[in-house]
Formats: structure tokens, sequence, C-alpha cells
């Protein structure tokens, strides 16, 4: 069992789906950040089997609504003083922009680079969102 | 500045107003003939539509307006590269108003965010065609008199059918509305469609290949083109394209008051036999398209015209 050491500031996102952690980290940006941040992937969880934690030291700050986007049973942990301080649940966006990225061959957004992608919350229940141009629904990869 | 993107833009309200202004038009065509003297419409199409084009430009020149545009990519500065958003900034120092046909979907909606004259919609890619939808409802409420309590059958391509979709969306407003869809499996609407609308509003529909099984049970018949343009895949097309065939003597299993409706064109899902019955009014829904849009400039210029 590999061990990663406990922070005493900063966030743990936990359960994200296995393989996943690494579209969070570049959403994120966090290739830019100087704060200490370890990735462990394909970690043993009962409830999923396996699953992916992003653990930060230090002070971030983030829009952590946006992640619900990419995977919406991700669990924001905010450790202060070494101890969970708050259990952050993730609410869904009505709007977001630039990203997700529609991959409609027919949208307008294929030939207009320049276009942000937009995409609107149609239903909260499943976290179904559809780019605001061509209303196709966003699929995961 | 209100602009016509989606058919479902428009209030059951406005859209009632609209089929009444559209009616008055149809029944009176003089008293509208003068109205948009002096206004102009911009016809950008970005790909060939002969229908459509004509028939906004036939609905502006019938409200004494004049028309300018394009109707292709090759001869706009689409081929050099230029964006919607840029193309309608500058054509809004150009017109008063401005219908787009654009092959990508979202097209117009962006044109709409960058204008400052009202935009309309003529169709973009396989996703929204509100002239269309608004073309089929006062067809319908013209020779039918309501739009309420009617079971339309969808025929042939329903799944890149924008036409099926964009009407599918305006009759569930209505009550009592059902729908037989007919279409291989292949072309079936979009799974979105029915989960998002027919069973999140609980209308009765049902599936079928059987186009013979549902004609007695329909009071609307809309047929549909399978389109080359939407398949990447020739060969799905070809094997595709005349699933059904809608002839005389299928006719006889209808009732005497359905009504058959088509987008046009028409390639050969319906026989030209059928064209001598009383019940095809394809070319009268045609007809109607030119009134609807008069009626649809006018609301959007926001010019009056007592009744």
């Amino acid at each position: 069992m590999l061990n990663i050491g406990g922070i005493q500031e900063g966030v743990v996102m936990d359960h994200i789906v296995a393989g996943c952690a690494m579209d969070i980290y570049h959403y994120l940006e966090l290739d830019k950040t100087d704060a200490c941040v370890a990735i462990i992937k394909n970690a043993k969880s009962n409830v999923m089997g396996k699953k992916d934690i992003i653990k930060i030291e230090g002070k971030i700050d983030f829009d952590f609504d946006v992640l619900g986007v990419i995977d919406p049973n991700i669990t924001i942990n905010i450790i202060k003083d070494g101890v969970i301080a708050e259990k952050r649940k993730l609410n869904l966006p009505e709007r977001v922009t630039n990203i997700i990225h529609c991959k409609n061959p027919r949208c307008i957004t294929s030939i207009e680079q320049e276009l942000p992608h937009r995409f609107k919350l149609t239903d909260r229940t499943h976290g179904i969102y559809r780019c605001e141009y061509c209303e196709q629904k966003f699929k995961k990869d | 500045m209100k602009h016509l993107i989606s058919p479902l833009d428009l209030s059951p309200d406005e859209l009632s107003d609209l089929l009444a202004l559209a009616e008055d038009i149809y029944s009176s065509p003089e008293k509208y003939s003068h109205c948009c003297q002096g206004k102009k419409l911009a016809t950008l199409f970005y790909e060939p539509s002969t229908r459509t084009r004509l028939s906004f430009e036939a609905a502006m020149l019938n409200l004494g307006g004049s028309v300018l545009g394009f109707s292709s990519a090759d001869s706009s500065s689409a081929a050099k590269g230029e964006s919607v958003a840029d193309t309608i900034r500058v054509i809004s120092f150009y017109a008063d108003i401005c219908a787009m046909r654009h092959p990508k979907e979202g097209a117009p909606l962006v044109a709409s965010m960058h204008s400052s004259i009202p935009v309309i919609n003529a169709g973009d890619g396989g996703h929204n065609h509100p002239t269309q939808t608004l073309t089929d409802l006062l067809t319908i409420k013209n020779l039918k008199g309501h739009l309420d309590g009617l079971t339309i059958g969808f025929c042939g391509d329903l799944k890149f059918g924008r036409t099926v979709h964009s009407l599918i969306n305006a009759m569930v407003r209505y009550p009592n509305t059902r729908f037989i869809l007919i279409s291989p499996k292949e072309l079936q609407i979009p799974a979105y469609l029915k989960e998002e609308t027919l069973d999140a509003l609980h209308i009765p529909y049902e599936e079928t290949t059987n186009l013979e099984a549902a004609l007695p049970k329909l009071d609307i018949l809309y047929m549909t083109r399978v389109q080359k343009e939407r398949f990447f895949n020739e060969e799905d097309y070809i094997r595709l394209k005349d699933t059904f065939i809608l002839d005389k003597q299928k006719m006889q299993l209808a009732k005497d008051d359905m009504l058959v409706l088509h987008p046009l064109p028409r390639v050969n899902e319906i026989s030209t036999d059928v064209d001598d019955d009383p019940r095809a009014v394809y070319f009268k829904q045609a007809n109607f398209g030119v009134y609807v849009r008069m009626a649809l400039i006018l609301t959007l210029l926001g010019i009056k015209v007592e009744k």
C-alpha cells in the first residue's frame, strides 16, 4: 500500500472516477501552481472499486462547482490544521463557459475557433449539459 | 431586440398572434403590400436553399420592401474566413432585418448575439428551422381549424429531420396531441427528444416501421425526405432513402380529412400520383410559408397594420 502523507492546510478531492484525476489536474491548471500536489490513481474504494484522489497542500482559490460538470460525485474536503474543516458538496452551475467543449462536428464552434464553448444545464437530476449553440448533450470521453 | 432562433422563442400567445396575422395577410394581402416600404431584408445563405430563400424574398417583396444578400458561402466573405459575428456586425448597417441559413448548428444564435437587427434562423444544419415550423403550424391551423387534439404521423428520416424535431416541440404545447413516429430503426427520433420532451411531458406516442398500419389513425401525415447531405456515409443513405413511399394506393387507407404535409423538396417519398388528391397539401403549405414569413417580418420589425 502506497502512503501519501496528510496535509495541514489545503484541499483533498476524493471519489474522482479512476483515470480522471489528470483531466481535473489540467482543468484546474495545477501544473502552473507552486503548491505541493499529489495525484493518487487507482486507490482502493469500497464504493467505487477504484478511485483517484488529488491532494493539494497550501491555500488555493478555485471555483470547485465547475468540477461538478466533469464529475458530480467528487467530494471536496477542505483541510485546516490537519483535519477536515469542511466537506463541500458540488452544486452544478446553470451555465459554464470554456470548461467543457462541444464535440459535435456540425456545431458552429467546430469551425469558429474563437467562440467560447458555452453549455447550459438542462437536466439537474441527471446532470445533463447541452451546448448553447447546437444543443448537443455533453458526453465525457 | 427580438430574434427568431428556435421555434420555441415565441410563447403560445405570441405564436397565436403571429398565425392570426398570417391568416389576415393571406385573406387580404393588398392591405399589407406597402407596409415595409424603405425596409431591407438581408438573406445570408451560407448553403443553397432555393425554396426558403425565395420564400423570404417573396415575403419581403410582397410587403413592399427590398432584399439583398448572398446564396452560398462561396459568394460571401465566409470564403475568406470571416466569422459569422463579423459578418452580421457589418450587415446590420446595410439591412433592417436578416434571415440566415448556415450549415453549422448554432450559427444564427451567434449572429443574434452580435446583431443590431432582428435575426431569423432560416435553418442551421440539422438543428432548427423555425420558419418551416411556423409554416407547418399555419398550414395545420388554417386547413384543420385548430392545433389541439390531433394525431400526427411523422414518416421518414426522424433522426436528422430538423423540421420533425421542431414541429414535435411546437405541437406538444397543444392539448391532446399524440404522435405516431414511422421510420426505419436507424432513423428513429433521437433519444433526447423522447426522454426530455415526449416522456417528460407524458405525450402519447408510438414508434413503428409500418406506414400502412399507421395511416388510418392519422389526422396529419408529415412526410420527410431522407436527406443525403446529413449522412457522412453514402452507403447508409442509399440503403435507407426509399424505405417509405406514399402512393395513391396507400392513401386509400387514410381518413378522408387527413392532410399530407411535406417540407419539400420531395424526392420520391411521395409518388406524384398523390399530388391531385385534395388531402395532399404540401404545395399549399409552401404558399403558407410566404404568408407566415410576411407576418414574422412585420412582427420582428414592430410594424403594425390595422386588421
